[in-house]
Order: C-alpha cells, then sequence, then structure tokens
C-alpha cells in the first residue's frame, strides 16, 4: 500500500498546525521557559525548577485574587444567565418588535471597551454622574473609588450591562429554533407556562445555555478591563483580580518568573474550570434514571 | 367521545381574503361522525393540517363555527376541547420519563396519583411501553416515541376525538405497518373519533373507514375507499387516488358515445342528452387490453411495459393520448399493436373537472367496503 498517497491529506492541515503553533504553542512554550527562570535582566539568568510556582501556589495575595475572582465569576454566572433567558423569553418573537428589540439588546456589544469603562466612570461619578449622583441624592453613599463594595456593585454592573446581552441573544436564537409543535402539544395537554418553559423551554435551551455558561465564565474569569479602567484594582485590592494581580506582578514589578508560573497556574485553572462545567452541563438531561 | 361538526368553517391567513386564492381552506360543511376514523389525504399545502388544526383549536377559523355535540367550541382553547393531537415528529417531553411523560397530561388537570398510576399503566401496556416506563423518552427510537405522544392523548379519560398530523412520517418503513395496525386496534377498542391527515393514500385508505379528499383548500370528495376508487367526484380524485392515477381523456359527446379523434367509445344510454367536450376517465384497473379486435374495440399501440411486482403497468397510445392499463402480473404482453376495451360500467365523464355521467346502473352510494 502506498502511504504517501494516504497521507497527502496532512499538507492540509500542515497550515493551520503552524498558525496555532506560532500563535499559541510557541508563546505558551516560551512562558513555560520564564516559569522556571529567576530573570534579572536581558542576559542574567538562573534555573530555579518549580520555585515560582510554589511560591505562586503559597501566595496569600494570590489566594485572595483567586477567592475574589470564583466570587466575581460565580455572581455573573448568576445575575446573567437567568436574567438573559428572562430577556429573550419576553422579547417578540416576530415582526418588526423582534427586529428592533435585538438591535437594542445588541447594543452594548457593540461598543468598545475603553469606551465603556469611561461611560460607567462617568454615569457612576457621585458628583455629576447620572446614576451615581442620583443614589447619592437620595442619600445612600456611594463612591467606587472610596467603598470596595461600591466598587466591586460598580464593576459588576458594567460585566452585566455588557455581556448579559450575548446570553440573550443565544438564548433568543435557541428558543427560536423550538418547532412550533411542541407549544402546541403543551398546549393540548394542559400545561401552565411555568411547566412549557421548565418540560420544553430550558430543557431545549441546554446546548446554547452551556455555550453561554462557558463564555461568560470564561470571560469573567478573565476579567481585566473593567476593573482596570474604574480603579485599576482598587481600591485597596477590592476589585483585584486574577489578571489585575498578574498585570502588577508581571508589569509593574517586572517578577517575570513568578508571573509566567501564575499564567500557567491561572490557566489551567480557567481550563479546569471550562472542563468541569462542560462535564456537568453534558450530564443534565441526557443520564437516565433507571 | 364526539361528534364533531363543522359549521360554514372558512380560513384565511391573510387579514381580508378576497378572492378564493386567498383561502387556505374555503367554505366547508362536515360532521365527523362519533367513533369513526377519518382520513384527509391531498398534496402539501392542500390546508389538510389547517382544517385539522381548527378542529383542535390550534387555529381560530376566520369564518364558521365548531361544534362538539352540539356545543358550540369555537371559542375553546386547545386544553378546554378534550381533545388529542399527534403530531408529524414525535414531540415529547426530553428530560422526562416515559411515565412522566404519559402522566403529564393527568397531572396538568389535577388527577389523583392513584388513578394516574392505572391510567398509565393500562395505556403503557397497550402501546407495549410498559417495559421501557422509566426511561428516560429522549433516549426511545422515533417509533417509541410516536407512541408517547399517542399515549398522552390516550390516558386522559376525557378525550373525545384523538388527531393525528402525518403521525409515521419520520417512522421506519417497516415499523409504519405495525403502527398502523396499531392505531386501528386502539380505534376499534376505544371507539374514539379519530381524523387523521396524511398525503398518502395507501395509509388513508388503510387507516379510514371515510376519506376526505382535499386539494387547495377545497374538499373534493369523502366517501369510503371504494367509492374514491370508483366514482372520483372529481378529475382530481381520480388521478390522486391509485397508482397509477386514473385515465383521462378529452373527448366529444355524443348520443351517448364518447368521441377521441376518429374513435368512438360507447359509454351507454343515460350519458344521452350530453352534449360537447367533456373528458372520460377511466382506471387502469379496469380497461382491458387485447390482442385481437373484438366489439368495441379500439386500436392502440404499446410503447412501455412495467413490471411493479404483483402486477404491470402497460403504457399504450390511443390517438394522440397516453393511458395506462394494469394487466396481471404473469401475462406476457408480446405484441406492439393491441386493442383497448372500455367497459361501460367503468366509464366516467367529467366536465371541467367535475363528474357528470357514472355510466354505472346502480348508484355508488349503495356500496360498502367490507373487510
Amino acid at each position: 500500500m502506498n502511504k504517501w498517497e494516504d497521507n497527502k491529506a496532512w499538507f492540509m492541515v500542515i497550515p493551520v498546525f503552524l498558525v496555532v503553533a506560532i500563535s499559541a504553542i510557541i508563546p505558551l512554550m516560551t512562558v513555560v521557559n520564564y516559569s522556571l527562570q529567576d530573570i534579572f535582566g536581558p542576559n542574567q539568568r538562573v534555573f530555579v525548577g518549580l520555585e515560582w510556582y510554589k511560591d505562586a501556589l503559597t501566595d496569600p495575595r494570590l489566594h485572595a485574587a483567586l477567592k475574589r475572582q470564583l466570587m466575581f465569576s460565580s455572581l455573573v454566572l448568576l445575575i446573567e444567565i437567568p436574567l438573559g433567558i428572562l430577556i429573550a423569553l419576553m422579547m417578540p418573537k416576530k415582526g418588526w418588535g423582534a427586529s428592533l428589540s435585538l438591535v437594542l439588546v445588541a447594543l452594548p456589544l457593540l461598543i468598545p471597551w475603553n469606551v465603556i469603562g469611561t461611560i460607567w466612570i462617568i454615569f457612576m461619578r457621585p458628583d455629576i454622574g447620572l446614576l451615581g449622583a442620583a443614589i447619592n441624592g437620595f442619600g445612600i453613599p456611594f463612591d467606587h473609588t472610596a467603598s470596595g463594595l461600591d466598587a466591586w456593585i460598580t464593576v459588576m454592573m458594567m460585566e452585566v450591562w455588557h455581556w448579559t446581552p450575548l446570553v440573550v441573544l443565544l438564548a433568543y436564537a435557541g428558543l427560536q429554533a423550538i418547532q412550533e409543535a411542541y407549544f402546541q402539544a403543551a398546549r393540548i395537554d394542559g400545561a401552565s407556562g411555568w411547566a412549557i418553559f421548565r418540560y420544553i423551554q430550558l430543557p431545549k435551551l441546554r446546548g446554547v445555555l452551556t455555550i453561554a455558561v462557558l463564555l461568560r465564565f470564561m470571560d469573567s474569569f478573565l476579567i481585566y478591563a473593567e476593573p482596570f479602567v474604574l480603579t485599576g484594582g482598587g481600591p485597596g485590592n477590592s476589585t483585584t483580580f486574577l489578571s489585575i494581580y498578574l498585570v502588577k506582578l508581571a508589569v509593574g514589578q517586572f517578577d517575570l518568573g513568578p508571573a509566567a508560573a501564575f499564567s500557567i497556574i491561572y490557566f489551567l485553572i480557567a481550563l479546569l474550570f471550562c472542563w468541569l462545567f462542560y462535564q456537568v452541563l453534558l450530564k443534565i438531561g441526557t443520564g437516565d434514571k433507571s | 367521545m364526539a361528534r364533531i361538526e363543522l359549521n360554514n368553517i372558512a380560513h384565511s391567513y391573510i387579514a381580508n381574503p378576497r378572492s378564493d386564492a386567498d383561502y387556505a381552506l374555503r367554505k366547508m360543511d362536515h360532521i365527523w361522525e362519533d367513533g369513526h376514523a377519518y382520513a384527509l389525504l391531498g398534496p402539501s399545502g392542500c390546508g389538510k393540517t389547517t382544517l385539522l388544526n381548527i378542529i383542535s383549536g390550534l387555529v381560530k377559523p376566520s369564518e364558521g363555527k365548531v361544534l362538539f355535540d352540539g356545543k358550540d367550541v369555537s371559542a375553546l382553547l386547545p386544553q378546554e376541547r378534550n381533545i388529542a393531537q399527534v403530531f408529524q415528529f414525535p414531540v415529547i417531553y426530553d428530560t422526562m420519563t416515559v411515565f412522566d411523560n404519559l402522566a403529564f397530561p393527568l397531572r396538568n388537570r389535577n388527577v389523583p396519583a392513584a388513578e394516574i398510576q392505572e391510567r398509565v399503566k393500562e395505556v403503557s401496556e397497550m402501546l407495549e411501553l410498559d417495559n421501557v416506563l422509566h426511561k428516560r423518552a429522549a433516549n426511545l427510537s422515533a417509533d417509541a416515541k410516536q407512541k408517547i405522544s399517542l399515549g398522552r392523548g390516550l390516558v386522559r379519560s376525557d378525550v373525545a376525538a384523538i388527531l393525528f398530523d402525518e403521525p409515521l412520517t419520520v417512522i421506519d418503513p417497516h415499523l409504519k405497518l405495525m403502527l398502523r395496525r396499531k392505531l386501528k386496534q386502539i380505534h376499534t377498542r376505544f371507539k374514539l373519533t379519530m381524523v387523521y391527515v396524511t398525503h398518502d393514500q395507501l395509509e388513508a385508505l388503510t387507516f379510514a373507514d371515510q376519506v376526505v379528499v382535499m386539494n387547495e383548500g377545497q374538499v373534493l370528495q369523502i366517501g369510503s375507499p371504494q367509492e374514491l376508487f370508483e366514482s372520483p367526484q372529481h378529475t382530481f380524485v381520480g388521478y390522486f387516488i391509485g397508482s397509477p392515477g386514473m385515465n383521462f381523456i378529452p373527448c366529444q359527446m355524443d348520443n351517448g358515445n364518447a368521441r377521441i379523434a376518429n374513435l368512438k367509445i360507447h359509454v351507454g344510454a343515460s350519458s344521452k342528452n350530453l352534449k360537447g367536450d367533456f373528458e372520460l376517465g377511466i382506471r387502469p384497473e379496469f380497461l382491458k387490453l387485447r390482442k385481437k379486435q373484438e366489439n368495441d374495440t379500439l386500436p392502440v399501440t404499446i410503447s412501455e411495459v412495467e413490471d411493479m411486482g404483483t402486477s404491470k403497468i402497460v403504457t399504450v397510445n390511443l390517438a394522440d393520448h397516453t393511458l395506462k392499463v394494469k394487466v396481471e402480473e404473469n401475462r406476457e404482453i408480446t405484441f406492439d399493436e393491441g386493442f383497448l376495451e372500455f367497459p361501460p360500467e367503468w366509464i366516467r365523464i367529467y366536465a371541467d373537472g367535475d363528474l357528470v355521467e357514472t355510466g354505472m346502473e346502480k348508484s355508488p352510494d349503495t356500496l360498502e367496503l367490507t373487510e
């Protein structure tokens, strides 16, 4: 048998391999390389083995950032997924109303991240910001530059405002794909609105919701722009999430070795969570009760 | 159980219908007798699903009334009408077990648990679903799923009629037959009114006592399979039912004879007063192909012989017209030129598509199909 003939297809795959290698694997390997050395200057390096990994794993500031991060991502999922489904359910299914609501919902997704930061900084300013001043006007002191809680609330609002539309669009597409006969059958079976949601819409949305949860988790787990623009991780360390801490370490203190070790750990954590979510969501609804 | 009456029903999906063409379903009256099995037969887009959805209440007709046992239900929602519907593809609740699926309509109606248990048990045994009752419905095959959707209708003790919207479309051919037999069984056991929508004539003819043939939003004929076969009221019915469909040849009627080109076919004394342009229709099954000329035969040339397995279909040319003739499987057609006999009792004469003359002495209404 002529093996050469059979393996010609590999040539088709080579360009993709090259692109992936150059854009992802080689930089990743550089990071692995950094993470095993102590770097003093361009030509002064010492191999330190797993030293930085040990440091990173026992670093209390990293633990704090990780806890903050998990808290943040969980809240993001808990708010954005149900809110997204709710909005998608309320949107008109056809006619001009459908197009209009789609455009309105998608608007936040079209705005560049730094503009979003600026919008919200001004919007939340306690002295002149529309919302910030209004809240203070009600007698509730609100200042995201002074209070950790207020900074959290602001970042959360930015995140929810910016990214819930993505969940809405996914859920809306999922709902539109459900065939009319399901609703007709449910009506004939005398199902209530809640039962229709629970037994038809929600199960049929499983696929798109898996994607929504994965995307929103990944994205919020890697959040950087919003807290960076707003307070740079402050006040104090209250909004120092993992990526903010990482950048402080790498760029602020130029500790390349520890920062590299940290990125690898960060990467693995994100990967682990995605895998877990994926597995759990696949299992839901497919297992057999018997 | 119920007798379903359609009173001047018409439906259009357009807000202000002007012409007949704007109607998905043109004005019709019909009574679905209690406990009978009906089939709605017609090509895709002929309005049969619209008609079915009007009965179930999923579509509110633009005109007319729907009555169940004399009671006007036009304004009632599907869940208030005591009907069940089985759709083209199996509609099941993916996350539930088979048991929960079957129990769902009862639970929604707050039926006591003990009764649910009993009803589900009975129905699942009959549908042969009892051994998968506690399996997740999503993991079953298409025919089992379709049985579940049928079962959800059967568990309800209040169900008056079951409506089927091409329920066997997604089922494998060898399972179709079994499922069809099951439907028959259920019909004889529960004596439910059943309305079955299909575009497959074989399904319609084997399932129903009465077949409603529709085309372009219009009911063309309602009758037993035999009536539809022997006396199509419309050329479309003749063409649509039967395989191959009825032969139609334009002809001139004159003094009880049909003239085709320079040929003459004797139709019968009852057609004596017909004059002018008509269409002559005759089933391929009733034409007789002969090798030698006899009385009342016309010369034809044979252009094709197809072996269908149980019979042969011979395509012949008569003057400029093509006709199909069904002959016995074991008959060898060795000649190129033959003679065709048109038995007068099977000749039908149509004007503008409608039947005007049966040529038969007996009225077709007196015939009953016995199985």
